[in-house]
């Protein structure tokens, strides 16, 4: 079974407000072997110009998936969990996550393709702050295999 | 400004040894635990040769050389991969997994750098590109 295709254009509720954690950021820059200081000590952070350690890049991955969850449990949606494999990933920031922010992240689904009986299915997780701004857009795309 | 940089240009090339222990660590790190990231009998069971690294602790390691690169200069405002071969992490042997950063664009106040990312000589990642303002 592939896909819903009605998914396209569904919103999910916010998650959140996430708190990025100053110990959570580094110990996520430690396990993607982050070599440059402002991501692990808090005062070459400031001395950067940050209020705490800044979160690496990928960081954002942990609060997308917490709204990808929302995704794979949505009844409707007829996806296979153990089908699922990640086939692309995209961040665009409008700042760097520092450690303190608090995130709040609401899922969106764009759009829904079949290919040679895979499905993909593309979504977006907003993040914006306590004031409301963007921080970053969180795009992947999940390939589901279809049956073999 | 000028980033003093031209296309082309090679800015960093650098490699990590993976284990089972670094998958475990971004496993907690980042929440993830398929366990097809920890278990050879469950990843041999979805079809897999066996464990493999989570792609999304390859993308986040293949940009480390830039933000090393970067150091207090500049900020990521764009960082996009596709996920195209697997890199199996063997218990004994580990994974070497290669990153070379190349310059693919230079504009006013951004630069735009191509990642080649490998594993056995084979790359793991397709178009991976990081976008970097000066500001």
């Amino acid at each position: 079974m592939s896909v819903n295709p009605d998914l396209v254009g569904r919103e999910f509720p916010p998650v959140g407000p996430y708190l990025v954690g100053r110990e959570k950021v580094r110990e996520f820059a430690r396990a993607v072997v982050a070599t440059n200081p402002i991501y692990l000590d808090v005062a070459a952070a400031r001395a950067a110009g940050h209020a705490d350690v800044v979160a690496p890049p990928t960081f954002a991955v942990v609060v997308q998936e917490l709204t990808l969850a929302q995704l794979l449990a949505e009844p409707d949606a007829n996806i296979d969990f153990t089908r699922v494999v990640h086939g692309d990933q995209r961040f665009t920031f409008s700042r760097d996550i520092v450690a303190g922010d608090e995130l709040t992240a609401t899922l969106a689904v764009t759009s829904v393709k079949s290919l040679g009986g895979h499905s993909m299915v593309t979504s977006e997780s907003v993040m914006t702050d306590s004031r409301g701004d963007h921080v970053v857009t969180a795009t992947s795309t999940l390939v589901v295999r279809g049956d073999e | 400004m000028s980033t003093g940089l031209t296309v082309g240009e090679t800015v960093a090339t650098t490699t990590v040894h993976l284990d089972r222990t670094s998958l475990v660590r971004y496993a907690g790190a980042s929440g993830d635990f398929n366990p097809i990231h920890f278990r050879d009998d469950i990843a041999q069971s979805v079809g897999l040769p066996g464990v493999l690294a989570h792609g999304m602790l390859t993308m986040g390691l293949a940009i480390q050389p830039v933000l090393e690169f970067l150091g207090t200069k500049g900020r990521v405002i764009d960082y996009g991969v596709r996920f195209t071969r697997p890199v199996l992490v063997d218990a004994i042997a580990g994974a070497d997994v290669t990153t070379a950063v190349v310059v693919g664009a230079v504009m006013d106040d951004a630069v735009r750098f191509d990642l080649t990312v490998t594993f056995g000589g084979e790359t793991v990642l397709g178009k991976a590109q990081v976008q970097v303002v000066f500001d």
